[in-house]
């Protein structure tokens, strides 16, 4: 439904905004996380229609009538193998801060200048 | 101050761009044509009740097969960022509480059992693969915080994890041999709709991506808690 | 009556967001981005996905703060050492 679109939308611009002020390594990793929550939440907001149930055959629905009883299947597949990839990525990028933490003794971004010109 | 400006004009820019979805959205009345013939031909035709498994497993199974090498891609680097060499854990860890150490006697073999009751039975009720390895997975955690000299068997767990995929890819290979294509369910009988030994091969399926999602995950602690005190 | 429970946690997650990215702890902040992956499995259950609320309960608000709790750790411990 339409709120929890805004509210996804909102998510995304308050974890995008968290990503481009902070200046703490592990502030911008808590911020991609939450707009992995927000894009998430959007998806399946998507496939929702009016009024019906979770796409599960039992004595609730049965086989003949799920066509018109049932939510979208395919935006919650989607969505599963998601959220276990961004848990994946960002047990990653931690360990990534790990190693830059005990290369440099600093978790601030600004100390890291060996790329810039 | 000319970051603080550009802040503001990226975050406006990502504002506009993403607007017309709150805005124009109208909400759908049917379901979309793609999904009409998942739920339709769907429990006919592989036998499973749940329509999210039967998306996740058969029809878009390739899917779920990249995703199982997406982490252990990411398993592998954490395990290769995080190595120690030639360091053992000399240091003596703090045990822990009587209440936690109890607790945790009573309540382990309860998760283990609950986390393979849901990847068991993925086709019928919700739930499924992912979420039962993870459920062991937190089981393991919850071992490893409660008591001081718990280490995990390492050889075990890279021997559960590779025999998990190699299998996976064999029922794949299985299915392609002996029915219509890769990762068919149907070589094994299709059985009566709504029981535990229905829907052919998908509780074989998700037993093997269960069990993988689970090691993973532990393997993925384990290296990130070595060398604690 | 969905509409009032939507606005009540949506207010809540957005709440939790800001938090977790302006305290100074941290934390504070690694808990406060756990409590949102928690209220977001409640909306997915008003969604009517049962399978992606379970996941994300699983996954979001209980391995991914262990996660971060173990690197913290890590980081404090280098920190106490060198």
């Amino acid at each position: 439904m339409t709120l929890i679109t805004i509210l996804g939308l909102i998510l995304i611009l308050i974890g995008i905004w968290g990503m481009l002020t902070q200046r703490n390594i592990i502030k911008i990793i808590i911020g991609f996380s939450i707009v992995d929550t927000g894009v998430h939440l959007i998806m399946v907001s998507i496939g929702y229609l009016k009024d019906r149930t979770a796409p599960i055959l039992d004595s609730a629905v049965s086989q003949a009538e799920a066509v018109n009883k049932v939510v979208d299947p395919v935006p919650s597949a989607l969505v599963l193998t998601a959220i276990v990839i961004g848990l994946a990525v960002t047990a990653l990028m931690l360990s990534y801060a790990i190693k830059l933490y005990e290369k440099k003794g600093t978790l601030d971004i600004n100390e890291f200048k060996e790329l810039k010109w | 101050m000319v970051k603080k400006i550009f802040i503001v004009i990226i975050l406006g820019f990502f504002a506009v761009m993403l607007l017309p979805l709150a805005k124009d959205f109208t909400p759908f009345q049917e379901l979309s044509p793609v999904a009409e013939k998942y739920v339709s031909v769907g429990p006919e035709e592989l036998g499973s009740a749940n329509l999210v498994t039967s998306v996740i497993v058969t029809y878009r199974g390739l899917d779920t097969l990249g995703e199982v090498a997406v982490l252990f891609i990411a398993a592998a680097g954490i395990g290769f960022f995080l190595r120690r060499e030639g360091k053992n854990d000399k240091t003596a860890k703090r045990g822990s509480s009587l209440i936690l150490q109890s607790g945790t006697a009573f309540l382990f073999p309860l998760i283990l059992a609950f986390g393979v009751y849901i990847f068991l039975h993925g086709h019928l009720t919700p739930g499924g693969g992912f979420q039962g390895g993870v459920v062991i997975a937190s089981g393991m955690i919850l071992l490893l915080l409660s008591s001081a000299s718990a280490k995990i068997n390492e050889n075990v767990l890279h021997l559960v994890e590779s025999l998990s995929g190699a299998s996976y890819v064999a029922i794949g290979i299985l299915g392609l041999v002996l029915a219509a294509g890769f990762l068919d369910n149907r070589f094994l009988d299709l059985g009566e709709f709504g029981t535990l030994l229905s829907a052919g091969a998908i509780p074989l399926i998700y037993s093997f991506i269960g069990l993988k999602v689970g090691a993973e995950l532990v393997g993925i602690i384990d290296n990130m808690q070595k060398d604690q005190s | 009556m969905t509409t009032v429970i939507i606005a009540v946690l949506g207010a809540i997650m957005i709440a939790a967001a800001v938090l977790a990215i302006v305290q100074k702890s941290l934390l504070s902040a690694v808990i406060a981005a756990g409590a949102i992956s928690l209220l977001a499995s409640l909306l997915y259950i008003v969604l009517a996905a049962p399978d992606v609320a379970m996941t994300e309960a699983a996954i979001g608000s209980g391995l991914t703060t262990i996660v971060f709790l173990f690197a913290l750790n890590k980081i404090r411990k280098e920190d106490k050492h060198g």
